[in-house]
């Protein structure tokens, strides 16, 4: 099929999704899988660069022991919309609504996905439902945490809970309406000849998130409709004073939201997958168990929510039971990291800025996967529980691993997207800009929980302040990295070279068609005869004799 | 593939991206299917919530059930059966092609469905004029104890002690939270429904494409199936009290 591509031809005269059509109806309107893609990678961008700014504000804060900076009102609003921000706007959809969307229906030799209407219907909730969240922000802001935990959010806060929670509600359902469309996409669109067990681990990975996202959604769908229901008409299913109990919210809550993190997580281990074996040039070492081990995790991840709730008064015996469930998590996800080690071992690896950024998730994820274990470690949790121990495993875990996995995936199908290539030395630099301000940040927030600082205080004794000059210092570090790719993808959108259809030798349906693809992906369908990453390097051979 | 492509597409319900009419239609089956699950699920949150609260609190919730009016919801539910099985009909006479029998039964699933809201509407009311609504105006006073240990007393029910005031209006605010929810699923069915009539009125479905009215019918027995469960929790299971252990 490559050969149906004429690299010869520039990218401004060929015809491809970018220069299709033009105008601004041409996007807003547009059905096309790939400038919906597009759509959310600004849209992603934004949000986080305002939860980013919000971060700021936080390490400016902790900066000096004494809460100078703000007040604690202020502050509880600030650290409320950097949670709310990150987590239902930038890390839940950031790798399936960008890399997802561009890729899935490439991948598995499909024109599109199964429900193109729906795919930008799903943008447009998720953007209203941004405007709420914002309109929040500037009408007063939200102190009730991310986690809305009531009473306080459906009682006691003044602040504007309810357009808060209505935002996440409707960006719930774009959730949930892009995992449908990925779920039935993959179910029914695959081309002739690519079996379950071909599919890139990629696509295995988005299918298993799919499905927390339409189970899970829901649920917290539901909960946030009684909590507005409560905050609006004091109705009592939460508020201990009218009978109701606090703690069946939380249960209600987590059983979305600690899946959630495998909605965010999954995606972003899929393109470590393709990352690996494309850069080290090997099929995936025990391919079934690394795509099995992404649907174990989804199911495993329905079963441990309340180990969010061991010091909350759930029972002794409920809580055990969590922890060990807890525990069993942790073995999908060795499963995927000791695949990838084994794919490296013996491969060709070249150090390209993709692969730097797999580096770097390996390396974060372990951290936060190993102090997850402490975490569901009942004993442990108690002591840590509300610290700035639990801040930094999550950050490790989720932005850790989503951010080198999203950016990682986006200098790899940068020139998919694009048809130009970025500048590898800019790029490198900031992959390794991103690591070390990541490490420098939430490394010391691992010491300062274990030493006793509760996570959400506006200030805090003077023995802590190193460690936290320390967390600031790494956090503008850390804004520099994330600045980098900003500036010089946005650079070689214009100015780079062009890239061809396969700059990095990969395997993949979606680097046999043209860069930047055409509007409908393939002219035909193509028919699938191989397995997934075959690749076959000049070494493998007389090794094995 | 090509070919397959092309002589599929003469269809003008037929969208490009698919290989098929037939992949087409197993796609949004699937998709339908999937959609409902997550219809599941949120129903799923507060039938949990109410499952927990019951059987904490069960005389209050017993004693709140037994106000409710069990005549008006069995002839709601007998009503809503009634309208799954026209709206069954009325994708019959799409699948055969009777655009008389499909547009008749559509708009009878209609009136149907409006009739199971217009009944709603009144026991609502019911509730305001009694103060059922919880709020600062609810009351349950002594007239719907007395009624509640007299049944009691009557099925020799041990579990007659412990009603609260606030857990009643948590019994309340979960009846109006869940048949809220169900009415606001039925208006929005009646709306999907009215749709579909105004476009099989234009011909606009045939034995070979009528998915739409299919799906809307799925989703049309979903929501019956949701009261289906929803009248025996609210109204019916507190009237085997007694044999409660």
């Amino acid at each position: 099929m490559s050969t149906a591509v004429t690299t010869a031809e520039s990218i401004h005269r060929r015809r491809h999704y970018l220069n299709a059509d033009y105008g601004i109806r041409s996007w807003l309107l547009t059905t096309d899988h790939k400038r919906i893609a597009l759509l959310y990678l600004f849209s992603i961008t934004f949000f986080f660069a305002l939860g980013g700014l919000f971060a700021v504000l936080i390490r400016l804060e902790l900066l000096t022991p004494a809460g100078d900076m703000m007040t604690s009102d202020t502050y509880n609003k600030v650290f409320t919309m950097h949670g709310i921000m990150m987590v239902f706007f930038f890390l839940i959809p950031s790798v399936p609504a960008t890399l997802g969307n561009f890729l899935i229906p490439m991948m598995i030799g499909a024109r599109d996905l199964a429900f193109p209407k729906l795919n930008l219907a799903s943008w447009y909730l998720f953007m209203v439902g941004g405007m709420f969240a914002m309109y929040s922000v500037v009408t007063g802001g939200i102190d009730t945490g991310w986690t809305f935990y009531t009473p306080f959010s459906t009682t006691y806060s003044n602040t504007k809970v309810i357009p808060a929670a209505l935002g996440i509600l409707i960006a719930g359902f774009s959730s949930i309406f892009t995992g449908l469309n990925f779920i039935v996409t993959v179910h029914r669109m695959r081309a002739p000849g690519l079996t379950w067990f071909r599919l890139p681990l990629f696509v295995w990975a988005n299918y298993a998130a799919s499905l927390i996202m339409v189970l899970g959604t829901p649920v917290l769908a539901i909960t946030i409709v009684l909590v507005f229901l409560e905050r609006a008409f004091h109705i009592g299913i939460f508020d201990p004073r009218l009978g109701g109990d606090p703690i069946l919210f939380q249960h209600l809550f987590w059983f979305y939201s600690h899946p959630a993190v495998y909605i965010m997580i999954l995606p972003s281990m899929g393109v470590m997958s393709e990352l690996i074996s494309a850069f080290s040039r090997k099929r995936i070492f025990g391919y079934t168990f690394v795509a099995f081990s992404s649907v174990a995790i989804a199911v495993f991840g329905f079963l441990v929510w309340g180990h969010h709730m061991f010091v909350s008064g759930q029972s002794v015996y409920a809580a055990m039971v969590f922890s060990i469930l807890s525990y069993l998590v942790a073995i999908p996800s060795a499963v995927k990291v000791f695949n990838w080690t084994a794919t490296l071992y013996k491969g060709s690896v070249s150090y390209q800025t993709p692969m730097l950024y797999a580096f770097g998730f390996l390396g974060l994820f372990t951290i936060g996967g190993l102090t997850g274990l402490f975490l569901a470690a009942l004993g442990v949790d108690v002591h840590v529980t509300d610290t700035y121990f639990v801040v930094a495993h999550f950050h490790y875990i989720m932005v850790g691993g989503v951010i080198m996995g999203y950016l990682g995936g986006l200098h790899f199908w940068w020139p998919k997207i694009t048809g130009r290539l970025y500048p590898e030395g800019w790029a490198k630099l900031s992959a390794l800009v991103i690591f070390l301000g990541f490490n420098l940040t939430f490394f010391p927030q691992f010491v300062l929980g274990y030493l006793g600082m509760p996570r959400r205080y506006h200030a805090y004794p003077e023995e802590f302040q190193v460690l936290n000059v320390m967390s600031s210092a790494g956090a503008s570090i850390l804004a520099v990295g994330y600045l980098l790719p900003l500036f010089y993808l946005l650079w070689s959108m214009r100015y780079g070279p062009e890239a061809g259809p396969n700059p990095f030798d990969a395997r993949g349906l979606e680097w046999q068609m043209a860069s930047p693809p055409p509007t409908h992906n393939f002219e035909q369908v193509p028919i699938v005869s191989e397995e997934a990453y075959a690749y076959h390097t000049a070494q493998e051979v007389p090794v094995a004799g | 593939m090509q070919d397959s492509h092309t002589t599929a597409a003469h269809h003008p319900a037929f969208q490009h991206h698919f290989e098929t009419m037939e992949q087409q239609r197993q796609a949004s089956t699937l998709g339908m299917w999937l959609f409902l699950i997550t219809e599941i699920l949120f129903f799923g949150g507060m039938f949990t919530v109410y499952l927990v609260y019951r059987n904490w609190y069960f005389a209050s919730f017993a004693a709140g059930s037994l106000t409710l009016d069990v005549t008006l919801g069995t002839f709601n539910t007998v009503v809503l059966i009634g309208s799954s099985l026209t709206m069954a009909l009325a994708v019959h006479g799409a699948e055969t092609g009777k655009r008389g029998m499909l547009v008749g039964f559509l708009i009878l699933t209609i009136l149907l469905g409006a009739t199971f809201l217009g009944v709603k509407a009144v026991e609502y009311t019911h509730k305001f004029e009694e103060h059922h609504v919880p709020g600062p105006s609810f009351r349950f006073g002594s007239e719907e104890l007395r009624h509640f240990h007299e049944e009691a007393t009557m099925l020799r029910s041990t579990q007659i002690h412990g009603v609260e005031l606030g857990e009643v209006q948590l019994f309340f605010s979960l009846y109006f939270a869940m048949t809220g929810m169900h009415a606001l699923h039925m208006i929005i069915g009646i709306g999907v429904l009215s749709v579909l009539v105004w476009k099989a009125r234009h011909g606009r479905y045939s034995p070979e494409y009528f998915a739409p009215v299919e799906y809307a019918g799925l989703y049309w027995h979903f929501v019956d199936i949701v009261w289906i469960f929803l009248f025996p929790l609210l109204y019916l299971i507190t009237r085997h009290v007694g044999v409660h252990p």
